[in-house]
C-alpha cells in the first residue's frame, strides 16, 4: 500500500510537470502575445512601439526554455522578479506576479481557495444529503409510479446543461420571484468575517449545485442500490431474520455506496479544483472565477497557478478515491 | 384436485409438537407479471418430520426453490401471491405478520443457498456475518458471546483454525469452506428446519461428498428436519428419506427414496433416472435425455403438464393426457407412494420398457 501511494505520487509529480510545460508552450506560441493585452490596457490602446518594453518586462524576448527554467527555479528555490525597476523577492514556491495586478500569485491563490472550497463542500454536502436517501427510496420502490416520476423528472433536470440550469436558478430565484433570502446572495465573504454573511452569500450557489448534483446522485444511488438489493446476499440477510432496515442499509447500501463513493471522489475533486460556471454566475471570486478571468487577460502566471492547482487537486483526489475504494471493498488490494 | 399425504390426519388429531415439524398443504404461489399471472407452484403438499430428510427434485423452473422460499417467507409480499397452508412447528406461516415471520426466520428455520460466494456479503468478515445471525435472535447476548459462538460453529463445520479464519472475508475462503461457513451460519441458532437449496451444485465432486457428509452429521446432532433441493439424483440417493418430484410447479411423484429410485411410476421420474450417468454401469447402459424443454409457466400445457414431452402418452386411451390433469393417486406399489399419471399400470411399463434401456443389469437380476 505504501509503495503504491509513493508510486502514484511520483507519477502525479510527472503529470504536474507535463501540465506546466504544456501550458507554458501553449501560451508562448499562442495567437496573441500576452504583452499585447497588457500593453493595450496600460496605455489605453495606444501601445504601438511600446510593445517591446512590455515584451522585455514580461520576458517574452527570451527563448521559451529560459523563461520556463526561471519559472521552475522559482517554484523550487524562489527568485527575484523585477517589475518597472522595483525588485520583488519571491520565495519558494514562487508562482510569479500577475501580469495584470502585479501582485504575487501565490498569495492571491491562497486568498481564493476558501471561496472555492466553501462552494464545493456546501454543494457536495447538499447533493449527497438529498441524492443518496432519495436514490435509496426510489430503489426500494422501483417500478412504482413514484419511482418512475422521480427518475424521469430528475433525468430531465440533469439533461439541462449545468451553466443554463445555474443561470436559470439565479434568474428565477433572485430577479423574477425576488425571494427575499435569495435576493441578497451571490457574493463571497470568508467565514471568519461572520458565518451568517458567509452562509447567505453562498446559499444560492449551493442550492444550484446541490439540486443539480442531487439529480445525478439520486440516479447513481438508485442504480447501484437496485443492483445491490437483487444480490443473493440480500436474500441471505433476509433469511437470517434481520429487520428490513438492517437489510436495506447495512447490507444493501453498504454495497451500493462503493460505486457512488468512487464517482463522488472524482466529482468532488473536480469541484475543489474550481467551479467555473458556479463561481462565474454567482459572482464568487474563487479559483474558477479567477482562472476564467486570467485566460481572458492572457495572465500567464495566474493561468499557470490555477491549472497547476487543479492538476494537484485532481491527482490527490484520484489517489484518495483509490485508497478509499480499497478500504470499502476488501476484495480490492492496491499494488 | 390434490390429495394430501397420509401424514395430514396425524397432525390434525395429535398436538403440533408430535406431528411432522413442517406441513405444507395445497400450496400455491403466483407471481403477477406484465404478461399475466405465472403460477410457479400449485397444489403442493408435503410434510417433514424431525430427523428426516425430504429431497425435492426437478428441473430448473419446476418450482423447487420457489416453494421453499415460500416456507421461509422470502417472497416479496408485493410480487407474490401465496395461498394454501404452511405450518412450521404448528405455526401457520402463510399470512403471518412480518415481525413474527422474522422471529422464525434464521431461528427455527434456516436456509442455505447454492452459490456461497454470492450468498455471503463480500464486504463483511465471515465471523461478523455469523455473529449477526446469532445476535438478531439472541438480543441479550454480548458481542463476545456471539464471536465465541461463531468460532464454535466454524469449528463444528470443520473449518481449520476457526479462531483465525473467523476474521477472513468470504473471498479468502475456498469454495467448499464458504459452503461450510454458510452451513455454520444456517445452523448457528439450532434451527429445527433446515432448507438446503442445491448446497453442492457449485462445488467439485470430492467437496460435494464432504459437504453432504457434514450435513448428515449435523442433522443427526441437531435432530433437525432437512429439505434438500437438488436436481442431482445422486444427492437424493445419499441424503433423502422421502422424495418429492416436481414438474411445472406440481408434485408429480412422492414417496420414500427406495420407492422413487427403484419403482418410479411417473414417466418424468423415469426420464430423470435415465439421464443419470452411472460410473459403474456397463457400457451398454444408455443415457436417455428427456426430449424437449421445460414448459412455460405462463402458458402451461393443458392436461398433464408433462404430456408434450412424454413418450408414453400414446398408451393412455383417448386424449386424456392432453385434456385432463391426472390426480395425485396412490401408486400400485408401496404405501404412501403417490404419483400423478394416467397410465393404467405404470410399473409394468417401467419394468418392460424403461428399465431394460437404462439398467440392463437390473433387469437380469429381477428375472
Amino acid at each position: 500500500m505504501f509503495a503504491y501511494v509513493v508510486k502514484r505520487l511520483i507519477s502525479g509529480v510527472l503529470v504536474v510537470a507535463l501540465v506546466s510545460m504544456a501550458i507554458f508552450l501553449l501560451f508562448w506560441y499562442g495567437p496573441s502575445s500576452p504583452a499585447q493585452t497588457v500593453c493595450d490596457r496600460e496605455t489605453s490602446n495606444r501601445c504601438g512601439d511600446r510593445i517591446e518594453i512590455y515584451e522585455r518586462t514580461l520576458g517574452y524576448d527570451n527563448p521559451v526554455y529560459e523563461e520556463y527554467g526561471k519559472f521552475v527555479k522559482g517554484v523550487f528555490v524562489g527568485r527575484t522578479i523585477t517589475v518597472a525597476s522595483n525588485e520583488y523577492e519571491c520565495t519558494a514556491p514562487c508562482l510569479g506576479l500577475s501580469f495584470v495586478t502585479k501582485q504575487p500569485v501565490k498569495e492571491a491563490l491562497v486568498d481564493r481557495i476558501p471561496a472555492t472550497f466553501s462552494v464545493a463542500i456546501g454543494g457536495a454536502f447538499l447533493y449527497l444529503l438529498f441524492g443518496i436517501p432519495i436514490g435509496v427510496a426510489a430503489a426500494r420502490r422501483r417500478g412504482t409510479l413514484t419511482d418512475k416520476a422521480l427518475v424521469s423528472s430528475f433525468l430531465f433536470i440533469s439533461s439541462i446543461p449545468y451553466y443554463l440550469f445555474a443561470l436559470l436558478t439565479w434568474l428565477y430565484l433572485t430577479i423574477t420571484f425576488e425571494i427575499p433570502f435569495f435576493s441578497n446572495t451571490g457574493y463571497f465573504s470568508p467565514i471568519t468575517e461572520g458565518p451568517w454573511a458567509w452562509f447567505s452569500g453562498l446559499f444560492l450557489a449551493w442550492v444550484a449545485l446541490g439540486i443539480f448534483g442531487c439529480t445525478q446522485y439520486t440516479r447513481f444511488t438508485r442504480g447501484a442500490m437496485v443492483e445491490a438489493l437483487s444480490e443473493d446476499y440480500i436474500r441471505t440477510a433476509k433469511s437470517k431474520g434481520l429487520p428490513t432496515r438492517t437489510i436495506v442499509y447495512k447490507h444493501g447500501l453498504r454495497a451500493a455506496l462503493v460505486p457512488v463513493v468512487t464517482i463522488f471522489g472524482i466529482d468532488f475533486g473536480t469541484l475543489l479544483a474550481g467551479t467555473i460556471f458556479t463561481e462565474r454566475i454567482f459572482e464568487i471570486q474563487g479559483i474558477g472565477w479567477w482562472s476564467l478571468q486570467a485566460v481572458q487577460n492572457r495572465d500567464l502566471p495566474v493561468v499557470m497557478a490555477t491549472a497547476l492547482f487543479s492538476a494537484v487537486v485532481l491527482i490527490i483526489s484520484n489517489l484518495l478515491v483509490d485508497i478509499v475504494y480499497s478500504v470499502l471493498d476488501p476484495r480490492v488490494r492496491l499494488s | 384436485m390434490t390429495s394430501v399425504p397420509m401424514t395430514q390426519s396425524a397432525v390434525s388429531e395429535g398436538s403440533a409438537s408430535e406431528g411432522p415439524l413442517l406441513v405444507v398443504e395445497d400450496l400455491k404461489v403466483t407471481f403477477p407479471t406484465e404478461d399475466g399471472p405465472v403460477t410457479a407452484v400449485s397444489g403442493l403438499s408435503y410434510s417433514v418430520e424431525r430427523g428426516k430428510t425430504l429431497g425435492i427434485v426437478g428441473e430448473s423452473g419446476s418450482g423447487k426453490s420457489v416453494s421453499s422460499m415460500a416456507v421461509m417467507g422470502l417472497h416479496d409480499a408485493k410480487s407474490a401471491q401465496i395461498s394454501g397452508s404452511i405450518r412450521v412447528g404448528g405455526t401457520e406461516v402463510v399470512g403471518l405478520g412480518e415481525s413474527k415471520m422474522r422471529a422464525l426466520r434464521g431461528n427455527s428455520m434456516a436456509m442455505i443457498f447454492q452459490d456461497a460466494l454470492a450468498a455471503l456479503h463480500p464486504f463483511y468478515k465471515i465471523g461478523k456475518q455469523l455473529e449477526e445471525a446469532y445476535l438478531v435472535h439472541h438480543s441479550s447476548a454480548s458481542k463476545r458471546d456471539a464471536r465465541r459462538k461463531a468460532i464454535e460453529m466454524l469449528d463444528r463445520v470443520g473449518i481449520p483454525q476457526p479462531d483465525r479464519r473467523v476474521d477472513d472475508y468470504p473471498h479468502q475462503f475456498s469454495g467448499g469452506m464458504r459452503q461450510r461457513a454458510m452451513i455454520a451460519m444456517g445452523l448457528i441458532n439450532d434451527p429445527s428446519l433446515l432448507i438446503a437449496d442445491e448446497p453442492t451444485t457449485a462445488l467439485d465432486v470430492t467437496v460435494q461428498a464432504q459437504i453432504l457428509d457434514l450435513l448428515q452429521d449435523l442433522q443427526r446432532e441437531f435432530n433437525s428436519a432437512v429439505i434438500i433441493i437438488t436436481h442431482d439424483l445422486g444427492v437424493i440417493a445419499e441424503m433423502a428419506d422421502d422424495v418429492l418430484v416436481m414438474y411445472a410447479g406440481r408434485c408429480v411423484e412422492y414417496g420414500t427414496v427406495k420407492q422413487i429410485l427403484t419403482a418410479p411410476e411417473m414417466p418424468y421420474t423415469w426420464g430423470l433416472l435415465s439421464s443419470v450417468p452411472d460410473v459403474l454401469a456397463s457400457t451398454d447402459a444408455r443415457l436417455i435425455p428427456i426430449p424437449g424443454n421445460p414448459p412455460s409457466l405462463l402458458r402451461p400445457p393443458s392436461g398433464c403438464s408433462f404430456h408434450p414431452r412424454c413418450v408414453h402418452s400414446d398408451k393412455v386411451p383417448g386424449d386424456l393426457c392432453r385434456t385432463e390433469l391426472p390426480p395425485l393417486l396412490p401408486a400400485s406399489v408401496g404405501a404412501a407412494h403417490l404419483r400423478r399419471c394416467h397410465l393404467a399400470d405404470p410399473s409394468a411399463v417401467y419394468q418392460s420398457e424403461v428399465l431394460p434401456e437404462i439398467a440392463p443389469d437390473l433387469v437380469e437380476e429381477t428375472r
